[in-house]
C-alpha cells in the first residue's frame, strides 16, 4: 500500500456535499491540488521510495513510498512490530550499527539518496538528528552533553561554544532549570529534563530533520506536555518525524500521519483527516481502538 | 502445615543456610587477616623499608624486595593494560562480525584459567633461556601476561553492559565509531574498566610462581631490569620456609605488605570512580 492514488470517487466524494471542504488526498509532491486551499503548500524535504526493509531474511518494510514535508512534523502510527520505528531508524542509517540489518530502495533528502553506499553516515546523521524513546544523556555535564555534537564538527572558542550551549538549552526549554548546574552529570536529571537534554543535544547540531522515537513514551504527563509543547515550537525551523504509540499525541501534534501496518503503508494523509473520516477500514480501526 | 506456614519454614531454612554459609567464608577471612596482623605488625618496623634482606642472623629489611614489586608490577600492568583493553575494546565493539573475535575470546578465557607457573615456564623458556640469566624484565613479562587476559575478559564484560541506546545516540549525533568508544562508552564503562586493572594489579601483586622462574630473588639492592630482581612474593616463599626466626618475622611482615597494599588500591579505585561519577 503506498500513497493513495486519487480515485474519482474519492475526489467526488471530496468535492461535491461536503460543507467543510477538506482536501482528503495526500498533496503528491509539490504539485499544487488545485484547491484554493492551502495558502502555501509544504515543501518536499525527503521522499522515500519503494523502500524495504529486512533483518536476516524478514521483510520488516515491505516497499513504502513516502513524503517528508519541511516545517511540518509527520507522525507514524500503528500498533507494535507494524516498521514504524524501522523506519525511522532507516532515515539515518542508524540501523547500520548492527550486522544482518539492511535497507534497499531509495530515501531521497534534498534529491540526493542517502542509502546510497557512497553517502557519509556520520555527515548524514550531524544532518539528520535523532531522539530516542529512552532519554539517553551521556555520562558527563550537561553542558558537555549539549556540546558533544558541537564539538565533533566545529573547534569554537569558548565564548561561541557557551553560547550554541545556551541557545540549544533554551530552544530545548530547559535553560532555565539548568542554568546554574551546567557542570552537573547529565544523569542527575530528572527523566524529563534528561530527554529534553537529548532534544537540546540534536538540536545543537543543527540538523535540518529531527527524527523522534517515542520521544515522550517514558515520560509523565507534565514532562509528555513539555516535550509536546517543545515539538509544536521546533516546527517552525524543522522538518520533523515522530513516531508514537500515544494517538492523542499523533493528532495534537502532528500535521501528517502515515498509519503503518505489517510492514506497509496503510494510510497517508494530513493528520486531520485520517483522524476524522480514515479511508482505509484498518486506519479506522486502530485509531477508534478496535484492534492494535 | 499450610502451604503458607510452609514457604515461611523453607525461606527460614535457606536464610539459615545462606547466613551460615556467608558466615564460614567470613570467619575464614579474618583468621587469616588476624593472623598476618598479629604476626605481621610487630615485622612493620622502618628497616622493614630502609633494609635490604639480610642473611640469617642479622637485621634487615625487605626494601629491595619492596621496590623490585612495585617496579616489575608497574611494568607489567603499563604493559598488559593497554594490550589488555583494546583487545576488549575489540571483541565488545568490533567483534559482532566474523570469527576471529569468538576465536580470540575462547583462547583468552584459556590463558585466564591457565595456571601461572605455566606463564613462569613458559616465560623461562621464551626470555630467560635466550637471555641466559633471570632477570626483572622476564619478571615484568610473566606478569604482564597474567594481566592481559584478566583485563581483556573485564573489558568486553564491561563494555557489553553499557546500553546499546548510548551506542545509537551517540552515532546518531554523527560520531565517528571511535570517538563513541573513547569519549561515551569508556566513560559510561569507567568505574568497571578501573575495577578490572585494580583486579589485574592485586592478582600480580601476589603472584610467586612466575617469578620464581623469571626474576627469581636477589639478597642485594638492584635497580637493574636485566639482573635478577627480588620480590616480594619470592621472598616470601623464601623466607617462610627457612628455619631462621628472624626471616620468617620478616615473612610475616612482607605478607601483611601486600594485603594492605590490596586494600589500599581496592580503596583507591572506589575513591576515584565516586569521585569522577560525582563530577563528571
Amino acid at each position: 500500500m503506498t500513497i493513495e492514488i486519487p480515485s474519482p470517487a474519492q475526489v467526488t466524494r471530496g468535492v461535491a456535499p461536503m460543507p467543510q471542504h477538506k482536501p482528503a488526498m495526500p498533496q503528491p509532491l509539490a504539485k499544487p491540488a488545485a484547491a484554493p486551499n492551502p495558502p502555501s503548500l509544504p515543501a518536499v524535504k525527503a521522499e522515500i521510495k519503494d523502500l524495504r526493509f529486512y533483518y536476516k531474511n524478514f521483510e520488516a518494510l515491505k516497499g513504502i513510498d513516502l513524503p517528508l514535508y519541511d516545517k511540518q512534523v509527520t507522525a507514524f502510527i500503528g500498533p507494535s512490530g507494524c516498521g514504524k520505528s524501522t523506519l525511522l531508524r532507516v532515515l539515518n542509517r542508524i540501523y547500520e550499527l548492527y550486522p544482518d540489518q539492511r535497507a534497499t530502495g531509495e530515501v531521497l533528502v534534498d534529491g540526493e539518496n542517502i542509502l546510497d553506499p557512497g553517502q557519509d553516515t556520520n555527515l548524514l546523521r550531524a544532518k539528520i538528528g535523532m531522539v530516542f524513546q529512552k532519554p539517553t544523556p551521556f555520562p558527563m555535564s550537561i553542558y558537555d552533553n549539549v556540546a558533544f555534537g558541537i564539538r565533533l564538527y566545529h573547534k569554537l572558542k569558548s565564548r561561541e561554544l557557551d553560547e550554541r550551549v545556551e541557545e540549544a538549552l533554551t530552544r530545548a526549554a530547559l535553560w532555565n532549570e539548568v542554568k546554574d548546574k551546567l557542570r552537573q552529570s547529565g544523569l542527575s536529571l530528572s527523566g524529563g529534563q534528561q530527554q529534553r537534554v537529548c532534544i537540546a543535544r540534536a538540536i545543537a547540531v543543527k540538523p535540518e530533520i529531527l527524527l523522534l522515537d517515542e520521544p515522550a513514551s517514558a515520560l509523565d504527563p507534565i514532562s509528555t506536555q513539555r516535550i509536546e509543547e517543545l515539538i509544536a515550537e521546533l516546527k517552525s525551523d524543522y522538518c520533523i518525524v515522530i513516531v508514537t504509540h500515544n494517538m492523542q499525541q499523533a493528532a495534537r501534534s502532528s500535521d501528517y500521519t502515515a498509519f503503518m501496518y505489517l510492514g506497509s503503508l496503510v494510510e497517508f494523509d494530513e493528520t486531520e483527516s485520517i483522524f476524522t473520516h480514515p479511508r482505509q477500514k484498518r486506519t479506522e480501526d486502530y485509531i477508534t481502538g478496535r484492534f492494535g | 502445615m499450610s502451604r503458607y506456614a510452609r514457604r515461611r519454614a523453607v525461606n527460614i531454612l535457606y536464610l539459615g543456610l545462606s547466613m551460615a554459609a556467608t558466615a564460614a567464608g567470613l570467619i575464614f577471612l579474618f583468621l587469616v587477616l588476624w593472623a598476618l596482623l598479629r604476626n605481621g605488625i610487630p615485622a612493620l618496623r622502618p628497616e622493614l623499608f630502609t633494609q635490604a634482606t639480610p642473611p640469617p642472623g642479622s637485621n634487615g629489611g625487605l626494601a629491595n624486595a619492596i621496590f623490585g614489586s612495585l617496579v616489575m608490577t608497574a611494568v607489567a600492568t603499563l604493559v598488559g593494560t593497554p594490550i589488555g583493553i583494546l583487545t576488549g575494546t575489540y571483541l565488545a565493539e568490533y567483534g559482532q562480525r566474523g570469527w576471529l573475535a569468538p576465536i580470540v575470546r575462547f583462547v583468552n578465557d584459556i590463558l585466564l584459567s591457565a595456571p601461572s607457573i605455566i606463564v613462569g615456564l613458559f616465560v623461562y623458556q621464551i626470555v630467560v633461556t635466550r637471555m641466559g640469566h633471570f632477570s626483572a624484565w622476564a619478571g615484568s613479562i610473566a606478569l604482564a601476561i597474567i594481566v592481559m587476559p584478566v583485563v581483556i575478559r573485564t573489558t568486553e564484560d564491561m563494555l557489553v553492559l553499557v546500553p546499546g541506546s548510548l551506542r545509537e545516540a551517540a552515532a546518531a549525533l554523527g560520531t565517528p565509531r571511535w570517538r563513541v568508544t573513547v569519549q561515551v562508552i569508556y566513560r559510561a564503562a569507567l568505574q568497571g574498566l578501573l575495577t578490572g586493572v585494580m583486579l589485574a594489579v592485586a592478582r600480580i601483586a601476589g603472584e610467586t610462581a612466575p617469578l620464581l622462574f623469571t626474576a627469581l630473588n636477589n639478597q642485594f639492592w638492584n635497580t637493574d631490569m636485566n639482573g635478577p630482581m627480588a620480590n616480594l612474593p619470592v621472598v616470601i616463599f623464601q623466607f617462610a620456609l627457612s628455619p631462621y626466626d628472624d626471616w620468617q618475622r620478616l615473612a610475616w611482615g612482607g605478607a601483611l605488605l601486600i594485603t594492605l597494599t590490596i586494600l589500599v588500591l581496592n580503596i583507591l579505585a572506589r575513591f576515584l570512580t565516586g569521585w569522577s561519577n560525582r563530577t563528571t
